[in-house]
């Protein structure tokens, strides 16, 4: 039976207090504190970071498909899935799909590489899941939605995690939506959501779960729940059997938030972190529904090595310091005045191999690795004489600068000549990095993200971060 | 081959440098023109030929021959980043050499303070490679890695901005007359550190005209007219933080070009046979650089020849001021250096008039370290 070879988590490295926000619009503070998706960052970028931890070190060329799940893509119409699949270098022949528009996406997409795999269509297949849900400024969503990504690799061995099951339901309700003309998520008020919605679905859920699995609550080692908010899960917990303190996957609420269609995949990642072979867990999914998944750890797990758990990733933060801040990294708080970005996409179609998936090349003559990709070498001046290199993803800083006149949203601008790990100089800009903490030899490694929207378009690229932990 | 005593410049203009809002292009490019007319005393119908550096503020050479209505003639436009004006003032000089012209006029402008920018931004042509790079985190990331090799300091890098606002204060046309402290500069507002605000030249407004000649037609303009002595150019990549081996303490255009220069004139102790310099102190970094890349000192030693290079030292550098007072209208600086190093040759400098100076060695970069040219020029044949 197929099942989980990989997982991996992201959540972005800045937080915001929830008194912060609940201080700027005289609203009471929900408590804890909240991810914040960097100003590069959005659901795809944070996707993909989940993603390519997962695929740490393995192969990829097995891999016959990349899911992505996101009640926030980047693009109406554009897939993200294949810009993720392109960041991660991976085959071009293989099945590329975006789920959206439900909180229960993930858990779809993953069903739906069960089902990929089942068939026979892929050998394993990676979902990635990322939100960056946008609550109303002075609303309540404002300080319970958070930023954050997980992701599965699924295959048809049963890994880690063997999948004993899936079950779905469809319920059609409108309790949470966004329309396609909105930014901001709109909740009907008043727990109607909760009550008459997740409630209700939770109620019919869980037992046609049990039933369909034949198991009962008591032999279900970790249930990892989806919910709305922390309370909703406890009130259900106790009626669907659960002890909340043993039983029940923490929601991140306190420190992440909630994170969407992200959110199952995240907690997924924080439960087989701590999992042991023969731990039954159940993962559940709300929105339109629900979406179930019954899995069973396998020995396995004993020699999985964690890549960033979601733990360190969690005690490795940033305070935003400002709700100001916050608002001009979500473009609720807009310069007109910006430094006009210029681009094209045409250098995406040209340059693509050099762009996304990051190669550079090292010549044929005299080994020189050198990038970006010339036609004649640097160092020998030989001339289409190269061969294609994928460059390392981690090195050292060799210089760098503060920019404080670059007129971006998160001043000093850094700007840093890396020397990769493979001898190849390359030039990025530095993120998620305290100005202090930057130095000569200072060890980073590469991050995806939103470099800028020149020409109306997300230009993605790479940039360095810090090595944390 | 050599360019050397073959030509002579004969005048030079140059309009106030600084914040020009009341002026246009046109407005300085015929101030600094008229400037140099006079200067040479010469008719205008007498040129044969004008070259116009600017990187920016305009196109083609209409822009030059629309404003002085230099028509009927060839004129054309140098670009080659910062160093575009003394690329037209070489390119002028191979002209004359050739046979081709005895005479021509050499412009340089830039109108900067119109668009309202705060600094001098970069030139990307790609969408994300070096993507938010500016023209002084180029040399910061240089000042970064000298500092750490070398393990100066901000207080080093302040001296030579103390240096070059002190000789300003004697430079009536340069944009600053106004002297710093080290602690000044030390503690203004950091734009790409390490460099703060007075480790950077301002943006400013500005143009200079040169006006050329055969060396043997030199005195039937005047009795003391300048001689070139060396023209030395040299690019190297323009994106050097790609660069496999590169070290980052040094630029190897500036070497390579003063070689050639160097050559030429048959230097072989630059510090004891140049008389002074101008040169491109875009940043205080840079200036620091350059002492070395010229073989003014050796390498890393930089820092102790910064007394040297006072305005009474064993080899001033930048008596104007330099591009950090006087100011860098990017097209306009290759022009306005051989301006000063004109009048300081004839002795008319006045406060900031060097001692007795024989060889005057001006140095222009372009772009991150990339393009370098050297000029030498003398006041004997």
């Amino acid at each position: 039976m197929a099942g989980i070879i990989a997982f991996g988590a992201y959540v972005p490295r800045y937080r915001i207090s929830r008194e912060v926000i609940a201080r700027q619009w005289g609203l009471p503070s929900m408590g804890g504190e909240r991810a914040v998706a960097n100003y590069d960052e959005d659901s795809l970028t944070m996707a993909a970071e989940a993603g390519l931890t997962c695929l740490a070190g393995r192969p990829t060329q097995d891999i016959g498909g990349l899911y992505f799940a996101t009640t926030s893509s980047p693009y109406r119409e554009k897939q993200g899935a294949t810009t993720i699949a392109t960041i991660a270098d991976l085959s071009r022949e293989i099945r590329t799909a975006d789920f959206t528009d439900t909180l229960r996406a993930g858990t779809t997409a993953m069903i739906a590489a069960l089902d990929t795999i089942g068939s026979g269509s892929a050998q394993k297949v990676l979902v990635t899941a990322g939100d960056c849900r946008m609550g109303e400024p002075d609303s309540p969503e404002e300080q319970l939605f958070g930023d954050g990504a997980g992701a599965v690799l699924l295959g048809k061995e049963s890994g880690i995690a063997e999948v004993l099951g899936t079950y779905t339901l469809m319920d059609e309700f409108t309790g949470a939506w966004r329309t396609e003309d909105r930014h901001f998520i709109q909740v009907f008020p008043s727990g109607f959501d909760v009550k008459y919605g997740y409630n209700r679905v939770m109620g019919e859920v869980l037992p046609a779960v049990y039933k369909k699995f034949g198991i009962s609550p008591k032999e279900i080692t970790k249930a990892v729940i989806y919910a709305p908010n922390p309370r909703a899960l406890t009130g259900l917990a106790k009626q669907a059997g659960f002890d909340p303190k043993s039983q029940l996957q923490d929601t991140l609420f306190g420190q992440v938030g909630d994170t969407g269609a992200a959110a199952p995949l995240m907690m997924l990642a924080a439960t087989l972190e701590e999992a042991r072979p023969g731990d039954k867990i159940l993962l559940v999914s709300y929105g339109e529904g629900s979406d179930a998944l019954l899995f069973q750890v396998t020995p396995a797990i004993e020699q999985y090595k964690v890549q960033r758990s979601i733990k360190a990733q969690i005690a490795t933060k940033r305070d935003i310091g400002s709700y100001g801040k916050y608002a001009r990294f979500r473009n609720l708080a807009v310069k007109e005045t910006t430094c006009g970005e210029v681009s094209t996409p045409v250098a995406y179609f040209r340059d693509w191999k050099q762009l996304l998936p990051l190669y550079g090349e090292r010549c044929n003559q005299c080994g020189t690795l050198q990038y970006p990709k010339e036609r004649v070498c640097y160092e020998c001046g030989s001339k289409d004489d190269f061969a294609d290199v994928k460059l390392a993803h981690t090195g050292k800083v060799f210089t760098y600068t503060h920019d404080y006149l670059f007129a971006g949203p998160d001043l000093p601008y850094t700007q840093s000549v890396i020397e990769l790990n493979d001898g190849c100089r390359i030039y990025l800009a530095m993120t998620d990095s305290d100005e202090k903490e930057v130095a000569i030899d200072l060890p980073v490694e590469l991050t995806c993200r939103r470099l800028h929207d020149g020409y109306g378009f997300h230009n993605y690229y790479w940039k360095v971060r810090p090595i944390k932990g | 081959m050599s360019i050397k005593d073959k030509i002579a410049v004969i005048g030079v203009g140059c309009c106030k440098f600084g914040e020009n809002y009341h002026q246009s292009t046109n407005d300085m490019l015929v101030e600094a023109a008229f400037d140099a007319y006079a200067d040479a005393k010469i008719d205008p119908k007498e040129i044969q030929a004008a070259w116009v550096a600017t990187l920016s503020s305009g196109t083609s050479g209409t822009m030059l021959a629309d404003p002085l209505k230099l028509y009927k003639i060839p004129v054309t436009r140098v670009e080659n980043y910062c160093a575009s004006g003394m690329d037209a003032f070489r390119n002028a000089c191979l002209a004359i050499a050739s046979g081709m012209y005895d005479v021509a006029l050499v412009a340089g402008v830039e109108k900067l303070k119109d668009s309202g920018q705060r600094g001098l931004g970069s030139f990307n042509a790609h969408p994300v490679f070096a993507y938010g790079t500016t023209a002084p985190s180029m040399f910061a990331m240089a000042a970064t890695r000298y500092m750490h090799k070398f393990g100066i300091t901000k207080e080093t890098l302040a001296q030579i901005a103390v240096k070059n606002h002190k000789n300003g204060t004697k430079s009536p046309k340069a944009h600053f007359q106004m002297e710093v402290t080290v602690d000044q500069v030390v503690k203004a507002p950091m734009i790409s550190s390490p460099l703060g605000l007075f480790d950077c030249c301002p943006v400013t407004d500005g143009a200079a005209v040169a006006i050329l000649c055969r060396a043997d037609l030199a005195k039937k303009y005047r009795d003391d007219p300048v001689y070139v002595k060396a023209i030395g150019l040299a690019v190297t990549s323009g994106q050097p933080y790609y660069q496999p081996k590169n070290e980052y303490v040094s630029f190897e255009a500036t070497t390579l070009a003063a070689e050639q220069a160097y050559k030429q004139v048959g230097i072989a102790d630059p510090r004891k046979e140049i008389s002074f310099a101008e040169v491109h102190d875009c940043f205080t970094i840079t200036e620091l650089l350059v002492y070395e890349d010229l073989k003014f000192c050796k390498k890393g030693e930089g820092a102790e020849f910064i007394a040297a290079a006072a305005l009474d030292g064993e080899l001033p550098v930048n008596p104007s001021g330099g591009l950090k007072s006087f100011g860098h209208p990017i097209g306009a600086t290759g022009v306005r250096m051989i301006y000063e190093l004109t009048t300081q040759l004839r002795g008319q400098a006045g406060a900031r008039q060097v001692k007795n100076p024989k060889l005057g060695l001006a140095y222009n970069l372009g772009g991150p370290g990339s393009v370098g040219i050297v000029t030498i020029l003398g006041n004997e044949k």
